[in-house]
């Protein structure tokens, strides 16, 4: 087993698996930003993953699928933005709607699009293309950890640096930041707090698009019935241990690849039931959820001097 | 001072959905270079007219003359760049983000897609400067005092391109010291040909820094006068209908032998760690009121959630007519007949989606007068909720309207007529008059000393310090969760050495007369 864990392999799955989850913490964390809880990405993931396949498909491209599949996460955030602030609606139940809605409905779009149940087999989409990096991929080791990864990867990290500037840079990143953390006040000097939060939330949208897409057009070739597995709810306990911040999201994406990769490894290697292994990135958001929070209130304590 | 008029709102009428007549027919003319002040009771409709003139409500009749020219303001952005600015009671600012940050927000300088970092710390500086603002703007607002939080405020406003500056109660949370600082400031901004409009209920602060006064009653304009021609007893009068003393007469004290609350090195802590009460001992015998004044923060709120059992996380003792509460329930502490009027209505006084008639017996559902068995005895509640009403002379439709429909001073007075009616022993008033008008203090203050003279301990919390004076048999200043000083003879203290204690600047270490032992 320690044998495939100092594989390059095993860390080159780390950032395969941390893909989907660091577009969904970022789009997670802007959301948080602008002062809402987006509960709703992963039913936009899941959505985005189907669409991304039938898009793809269509137009025989995975770069206009792509780009169709963010217009239509953004529109959803669109969506969402529009129960919560201008109809009222909670947006925790708001996003449990949308979040059932994609269950059912990505099932249902696909039976009609190909007649396919469970699995796209017959949509011949297309995924998007994995980047050789000339010089780096001669590197042992580090050059097979990077080299050949989706360009997805790439742009996720990409996403990264440029959401740290958006947000700490940009006189609208300065506005997302201060309608979050106090509203009047950003409305007091004009800013429009709604305006500012669908913008939050379409950005967020638009993140949680490409790693919906991703996972059918990258991470797998195809899409298969609930796909998402629950990436979207992890990635909001994984932007809160980043303290909802690009760059921290991005650290603890990493620690939950690792978890994903470990239980690739486990399944190869180990003897324990195959259910029991597929639990790990969960039960890897609960352990880390509890040690971050047992960090933070012992923190506080230490400073208190108690 | 020219006399050329900026700005007149004419015959404004303002009824809200609710059926609320908040304007009716009211005109305020202001002139170029005048600190107007606006005053009127809680529910006057002083607010109401500032929002229409801030764009934050749509006036149903009348029009806005701004510099000769007739307009109408949608939002508040419209009202920014008109020209007026306002300067909001609970400050508009982002703790996080830095002074300068929150000066530019909005309205930030450009490089390219980002923001210009240098340029805002300058032009803030230069802001800053330029009106003679000492502060530092590379700080983050949450590290800032109060005093310079509001300042930051007005530089906002002033970053924006404000003439005409709005300032709701800018004095309720400041020290002596930094109201004296203020006023400095205002008339410097007068000077510099801005016009202020100043709302206030302290007519003293009215006497001592404005020109003329607009003075509101019941939704309507009793008239503009010059502040030099009109007395405080007049301006009262024409507040509230009614000649109000502003003094008491206090009875002679007849204390009890009891120690009704002994505390003894207490330590309190707050949430966030931060020492918040610093080993402080005092008692309260029946038939006084123990006063404390301090600036907001300074461990008063902790010290009171403790007392009342609300924090039960703390070192020391307190003992409650001899019982020691450590173990005491926030019930069982209420049944030693200690009754509570905490800081904030809003969040903690009342559940304004509840009707008047259910806030009133929140405190004692469970007594066999008011409940049976299973059910509440209704028609007992109802007739003992009409009773308190009109003891208390809340103004309302019925016992059925919500409590969050009423006004401040209304609200007040519902939890008063309950923390009151159950004959308490022991009376914790934290900031009991605060934001409400001057009819429902005094009544309040009034019914405090009755309790005092019929042998009730009674703490009282405030930052209105004439409050503080008029009441208090003793009083103490806290500082840094400390007392900083303790006077047993309240009529040889001055505002002023009040003042220095409050801000940590004199601070006595042997304090006497805290206990009595």
């Amino acid at each position: 087993m320690w044998k495939a864990i100092l594989s390059p392999d095993f860390f080159s799955t780390i950032l395969r698996s941390a893909t989907p989850i660091l577009f969904a913490t970022l789009a997670s964390a802007i959301a948080a930003k602008s002062g809402i809880c987006n509960m709703a990405l992963e039913g936009i993931m899941l959505f985005s993953a189907l669409f991304g396949v039938i898009f793809s498909s269509l137009t025989h491209s995975a770069w206009l699928g792509l780009l169709i599949t963010m217009v239509i996460g953004g529109l959803i955030g669109m969506i969402l933005a529009f129960f919560i602030l201008n109809l009222k609606t909670d947006e925790i139940l708001a996003a449990i709607a949308i979040n059932l809605t994609a269950t059912g409905g990505t099932v249902l779009i696909m039976v009609a699009f190909s007649g396919d149940r469970g699995v796209s087999s017959s949509i011949r989409s297309v995924s998007a293309p994995t980047v050789t990096l000339p010089l780096i991929e001669k590197i042992p080791f580090i050059g097979s950890v990077l080299s050949g990864q989706n360009v997805l990867t790439w742009l996720a990290i990409l996403a990264v640096i440029l959401l740290h500037l958006f947000l700490y840079k940009t006189p609208l990143g300065l506005a997302i930041r201060a309608v979050g953390e106090n509203k009047n006040a950003a409305e007091s000097v004009g800013i429009s707090s709604r305006k500012i939060k669908y913008i939050a939330l379409i950005i967020s949208g638009v993140l949680a698009s490409m790693g919906g897409f991703y996972l059918s057009g990258g991470y797998m070739n195809m899409f298969t019935k609930d796909m998402s597995g629950g990436r979207g709810f992890i990635a909001l306990a994984a932007s809160s241990m980043g303290g909802d911040t690009p760059v921290g999201g991005f650290l603890v994406s990493l620690l939950f690849g690792l978890a994903q990769a470990v239980a690739n490894v486990m399944q190869l290697t180990s003897l324990m039931p195959y259910e029991i292994i597929l639990m790990v990135p969960y039960l890897t958001t609960l352990v880390g959820l509890g040690v971050y929070y047992y960090g933070q209130k012992k923190k506080k304590e230490r400073l208190s001097g108690k | 001072m020219d006399n050329q008029t900026v700005l007149q709102m004419n015959h404004i009428m303002k009824i809200y959905g609710n059926g609320v007549v908040a304007n009716e027919d009211v005109s305020l003319e202001l002139r170029k270079g005048e600190i107007h002040a606006l005053l009127g009771e809680n529910g006057a409709g002083k607010s109401t007219l500032m929002k229409v003139l801030f764009g934050l409500e749509a006036p149903d009749q009348g029009d806005i003359i701004l510099n000769g020219q007739k307009t109408t303001i949608k939002s508040p952005q419209e009202a920014i760049s008109k020209g007026i600015g306002m300067v909001h009671q609970h400050f508009m600012l982002v703790p996080s983000l830095t002074v300068a940050q929150n000066i530019i927000l909005g309205v930030a300088p450009k490089k390219g897609l980002f923001i210009d970092m240098d340029k805002a710390v300058k032009a803030a500086q230069d802001i800053a400067e330029e009106y003679n603002f000492d502060l530092d703007v590379n700080q983050r607002v949450e590290e800032i005092p109060v005093g310079i939080k509001q300042k930051v405020e007005i530089l906002k406003a002033l970053y924006r391109g404000a003439e005409i500056l709005i300032l709701d109660e800018p004095t309720a949370v400041l020290t002596p010291q930094e109201t004296d600082e203020l006023f400095v400031q205002l008339v410097k901004l007068k000077d510099k040909g801005h016009t202020i409009i100043f709302i206030s209920h302290k007519l003293d602060e009215i006497k001592k820094i404005c020109d003329r006064a607009t003075i509101m009653r019941n939704g309507r304009s009793m008239g503009t006068y010059e502040v030099k021609d009109i007395t405080t007893q007049e301006m009262s009068r024409l507040m509230v209908g009614r000649e109000v003393s502003l003094t008491f007469d206090k009875n002679e004290q007849h204390l009890t032998d009891d120690i009704f609350v002994k505390v003894r090195n207490l330590t309190v802590h707050n949430s966030q760690g931060v020492l918040k009460v610093d080993d402080l001992s005092f008692d309260v015998k029946g038939g006084e009121i123990l006063g404390i004044a301090g600036v907001e923060g300074n461990g008063q709120s902790e010290l009171i959630d403790t007392l009342t059992g609300l924090n039960k996380k703390y070192k020391g003792e307190i003992r409650i007519k001899g019982e020691d509460i450590a173990n005491t329930s926030i019930e069982g502490i209420r049944a030693l007949k200690l009754a509570h009027i905490p800081e904030d209505r809003m969040t903690s006084g009342c559940a304004g989606n509840l009707s008047i008639q259910e806030n009133m017996f929140s405190n004692q559902y469970k007594d066999t007068a008011y409940s049976g068995r299973l059910f509440l005895k209704k028609k007992a509640i109802e007739k003992r909720s009409d009773e308190l009403i009109r003891e208390y002379m809340v103004k309302c439709k019925s016992r059925k309207q919500n409590v969050g429909m009423l006004s401040g001073g209304n609200i007040q007075k519902v939890i008063v007529a309950r923390e009151f009616s159950t004959g308490p022993d022991i009376i914790i008033a934290n900031q009991p008059t605060r934001g409400i008008d001057v009819g429902a203090a005094a009544f309040i203050r009034k019914r405090l000393l009755e309790f005092r003279d019929a042998g009730c301990a009674v703490i009282l919390i405030s930052a209105d310090l004439t409050e503080i004076f008029s009441l208090s048999d003793r009083l103490a200043v806290m500082y840094k969760g400390k007392f900083a000083g303790f006077f047993t003879d309240v009529e040889k203290v001055t505002e002023e050495e009040l003042g220095q204690h409050m801000l940590g600047i004199k601070h006595d270490d042997v304090l006497e007369g805290v206990t009595y032992e």
